[in-house]
């Protein structure tokens, strides 16, 4: 067996090797450069906390990125500042999630308590504290509740149809267009065309269930799509074995393989859910807001929470501004467990 | 430019998972060496810890010593960046990249190393692709995107592309299991070209295969799933299929299992 | 939610149904194909009733309109004569749009290959999940954060691009307020819609075929160059798609623009001075006060971001369209 000359000068040697960076490296250059930009800032004539931090992390990637060109080369050192900025931007993602997170913590704590979520505006003047959001939550679980009722099981139909029975159909190709063209519609448009198509030609009542009805076009989409990728999961085989058994199709729709997928499905419907249940725009043209507590969607004016932050913001008074951000704090309380309710589900309960 | 290597004592884990146990081989510089086994005997996880292409994969690891021409590869100042533009690779199913016409498939591991200068290319490719047999059916056709060629063309350009960069050893993962007879036919005889400038080392299921066109066999086993594969016998390629040594291999080549 | 059509079998269809029930399975079989069929139906009658509707209600106040619907940026159509024109909200719209796309475009791209391609499984489901709870957040919120807490914090950032940069009209600011601008605006709307580019592009990032990473990886790449030369090349359709789908999104944001601005009439480049407006933005906050010429003008503007938004989206997907056709080929 004849070993080549090999050695530590050997082009082949050279070839194969190349430096590397220690493992502290970056860490290293993250101390100097915060020292740094420290030490800087109060000797130059800028002074500042985003400035500092802005000087840190040009330093930082100043200092790498030479100091990997020196000694890994430039391949290297080019590698490295890719994977550097793209984990910043990861960074960039979290700092207004936090900020937003906290600032509605904060400021919504001031006057968030039992008493704000169990009374309403009653009688309370915009310039006075005191009154809640008592009527507001029952308006948004009346409106999207009923949203969801009308949005939900069409969602789910057309996702049906789309899967069981339009494949390769002109007609599914065009509704699952429009579809995903549907998802991008502005909701302030959706409000509209329930405003000029059942307020203005019909003549109907702006009511709850008008603001309902906007909300389920903003819905509808959403629900499509998930359920949609939910269906595709099952296996055909669970099709075939009922077909076999000679089941009809719809009784195979509706008792196999929608009841595999249905975990999937309700995870679709509460992203769904929580989605309408922050929309603001279309329902400052489709309602009234009040200031009572109003049970029924399909008479008089009601409130949701978004639009009682937004009347509570236009008010403009200390007091209102309070009242906005426990409202705020409320809302995606609501809306936060809903998101983490329905990725929950989705996770422990997944088409095998 | 054709180097050798030796392999001792490879162990290779995925996490806390033994795959492949105890591996001692040799390759010979211009020559090709077949690896043969049943599925998930470890041949082709053997084969890419020869360019240290299983670390791709998160949790896999090698231990032992893959020294090329008296270098270990797996040294800790070793770049595997750098490993893997020596030692290159084609792989089952033929991959050029869509995007790239036929010339820019030819030069990007050309391109990777810094090389730019177009004279330079222009002959690098002609080489390339004649030493893979493409050069006549493709030469007025070079803008053109690789993946319009047929499987078996496909196939060759990947082989000029990994052999653009002149490396020192050829890894070829099943290469022609993808491909249909006649173009199995054009590769074999492609390999045969080949191994006069370059070390081959070929993984393949297909047993006839391997007796056409290899100098030396690899056999490798696995005793029971869950168990790490093992290499049982290794040698000139005529005595593996004449007269193997061990009881395993005349098993296999017998066709009694696999 | 995946907005890329995947390559699936159909489902197959039922073979022979039992004979006794024969009839009555096939009527149940009628109604609730019919039933999904119309639903289907539905989402077409939506869109289109959509369009008509907001056409049809629109045109009798663009008949009374004096000045230029187009090019004029006046909004009074209560007034006689009626004078209004959307040319201040179109500058407004498309300006915090493009600023949004500037800034969300390449921090989403960068976001989507961390998830897939760079970072390692458990940072991968945290940074998941805060871009997913971003997405969640009402957009009435970020108007609400975006006046308390942004605002403020961007006086600095924008003196000093007047400062510095000042001879560029966008980056000028000759009032030295710089509080409810377009520029805010733009901020915040990055914000919002990055969720969005970064979802869709995270989607064709993972679906470029491991054969052609590893090609290039064996080739000797780095990480960086493997994501140049294998990734990025297939995904550029689905990384338009998204920059373009976020567009939409922006272009049609409603109650943030409308809490942040301050709702002025007037095309002005010098977007950190207050003011600005868009055509979503405009509608919430007149609605409620206008008159029937008034409800009519803004129905047109509306009809107008309709129409944008559509056309933004429908080509967005055209590119997403053309690269399943292209990988199913493959």
């Amino acid at each position: 067996m004849a070993l080549s000359t090999a050695g530590p000068t050997s082009s082949l040697h050279q070839t194969l090797t190349g430096g590397k960076l220690p493992g502290w490296a970056p860490w290293v250059c993250a101390a100097g450069s915060v020292l740094a930009a420290v030490a800087l800032i109060a000797v130059l004539p800028v002074n500042g906390r985003a400035q500092t931090i802005i000087l840190a992390v040009l330093l930082f990637v100043g200092s790498q990125t030479a100091w990997s060109f020196a000694v890994e080369g430039r391949r290297h050192a080019v590698d490295r500042l890719v994977t550097t900025l793209i984990y910043s931007a990861g960074v960039i993602a979290l700092v207004p999630l936090v900020a937003i997170l906290a600032t509605v913590i904060i400021k919504g704590l001031k006057v968030f308590s039992g008493y704000f979520l169990l009374h309403s505006m009653r009688n309370v003047s915009p310039l006075h504290p005191g009154g809640g959001v008592y009527h507001a939550i029952i308006g948004t679980l009346e409106v999207v509740g009923i949203a969801a009722i009308i949005g939900i099981p069409i969602g789910a139909l057309v996702a049906i149809y789309l899967v069981e029975y339009g494949a390769g159909k002109r007609l599914a190709y065009w509704v699952t267009f429009f579809v995903d063209v549907m998802t991008g519609i502005p909701s302030i448009v959706a409000g509209l065309f329930v405003y000029t198509g059942l307020i203005l030609t019909l003549g109907w009542q702006r009511t709850g269930f008008t603001g309902a009805l906007s909300l389920t076009i903003l819905m509808i989409p959403v629900m499509v799509r998930s359920t949609e990728e939910m269906l595709k999961l099952v296996p055909n085989e669970l099709r075939e074995s009922a077909y076999a058994l000679g089941v009809p199709k719809y009784k195979t729709i509706l008792r196999v393989v929608v009841p595999t997928a249905l975990s999937g499905i309700i995870t679709g419907a509460m992203l769904a859910v929580a989605r309408i249940t922050g929309e603001t725009a279309p329902l400052l043209l489709t309602m009234f807001i009040s200031a009572s507590i109003n049970f029924s969607p399909f008479t008089d004016p009601q409130a949701t929470l978004p639009t009682f932050i937004w009347d509570q913001i236009a008010r403009g008074t200390p007091a209102s501004l309070d009242r906005a951000w426990a409202a705020a704090l409320t809302l995606i309380l609501i809306v936060v467990l809903l998101n983490l309710m329905a990725r929950l589900l989705g996770r422990v309960y997944r088409v095998k | 430019m054709a180097k050798r290597i030796d392999v001792s004592d490879l162990d290779i884990y995925y996490g806390d998972f033994k795959a492949v146990e105890g591996v001692s081989l040799s390759v010979e510089p211009r020559s090709i060496t077949a690896f043969i086994g049943p599925s998930g005997c470890g041949k082709s996880t053997v084969l890419r810890t020869l360019n240290r292409m299983h670390e791709v994969l998160p949790g896999a690891r090698a231990e032992g010593k893959v020294l090329l021409d008296g270098e270990d590869i797996y040294a800790s100042d070793v770049d595997p960046v750098n490993v893997r533009r020596t030692i290159g690779m084609v792989f089952q199913k033929p991959n050029p990249f869509p995007t790239m016409s036929i010339y820019d498939n030819v030069v990007a591991g050309l391109k990777l190393q810094g090389r730019r200068k177009k004279s330079d290319l222009d002959d690098i490719v002609e080489k390339s692709l004649r030493g893979a047999n493409l050069w006549e059916e493709v030469k007025d056709r070079l803008p053109r995107p690789g993946s319009g060629l047929s499987g078996g063309q496909q196939q060759r350009l990947c082989i000029a592309r990994a052999i653009a960069v002149e490396p020192a050893v050829l890894l070829m993962d099943e290469p022609c299991s993808a491909l249909d007879p006649i173009s199995t036919l054009a590769i074999e005889d492609l390999m045969q070209e080949l191994k006069a400038d370059y070390t081959i080392v070929v993984v393949t299921h297909n047993m006839q295969q391997a007796a056409r066109v290899s100098d030396h066999t690899g056999f490798f086993n696995i005793a029971a799933t869950g168990k790490p594969g093992k290499l049982i016998e290794m040698d000139q390629t005529e005595k593996i299929f004449s007269n193997p040594s061990e009881k395993a291999t005349e098993d296999y080549i017998t066709g009694r299992f696999g | 939610m995946t907005m890329t059509p995947t390559a699936t079998q159909p489902p197959p269809s039922p073979v022979s149904a039992s004979p006794i029930r024969g009839r009555a399975n096939r009527r149940g079989d009628r109604i609730f194909s019919g039933l999904s069929m119309a639903a289907g139906i539905l989402v077409l009658a939506i869109m289109a009733g959509i369009g008509l509707f907001l056409l049809v209600k629109a045109v009798p106040a663009l008949r009374v309109n004096t000045a230029n619907f187009l090019t004029s940026s006046v909004w009074l159509p209560d007034n006689t004569p009626s004078r209004f024109g959307i040319a201040a909200l179109a500058f407004g719209t498309v300006m915090s749009s493009l600023i949004a796309m500037v800034l969300a475009v390449p921090v989403g791209y960068g976001i989507a290959l961390a998830l897939a391609h760079y970072a390692a499984k458990r940072i991968a489901v945290i940074l998941a999940f805060i871009v997913d709870l971003l997405a969640a957040v009402p957009s009435i919120i970020f108007g609400l954060w975006g006046l308390a807490w942004l605002m403020p914090r961007t006086f600095g950032l924008f003196a000093w691009l007047n400062d510095h940069l000042g001879w560029i009209p966008i980056f000028r600011n000759d009032l030295g307020v710089y509080t409810r601008c377009l520029a805010l605006a733009g901020i915040v709307l990055a914000i919002m819609i990055l969720p969005t580019v970064s979802a869709i592009s995270r989607e064709v990032f993972v679906q470029v075929p491991p054969a052609h990473i590893e090609a290039s990886l064996a080739l000797g790449a780095t990480r960086w160059e493997m994501v140049r030369m294998a990734v990025i090349p297939f995904s550029k359709p689905g990384m338009i798609s998204a920059a373009m789908l976020g567009l939409g999104r922006a272009l049609g944001e409603t109650i943030a623009v409308a809490l942040v601005l301050s709702a002025t009439f007037n095309i002005n480049w010098h977007l950190t001075e207050p003011g600005g407006n868009s055509f979503a933005a405009n509608i919430a906050l007149k609605f409620n006060e206008a008159g029937p010429t008034g409800q009519g003008a803004l129905i047109a503007a509306g009809l107008v971001l309709f129409v944008l938004t559509l056309a933004v989206n429908i080509v967005a997907r055209l590119f997403i369209a053309r690269r399943a056709a292209f990988s199913g080929a493959n």
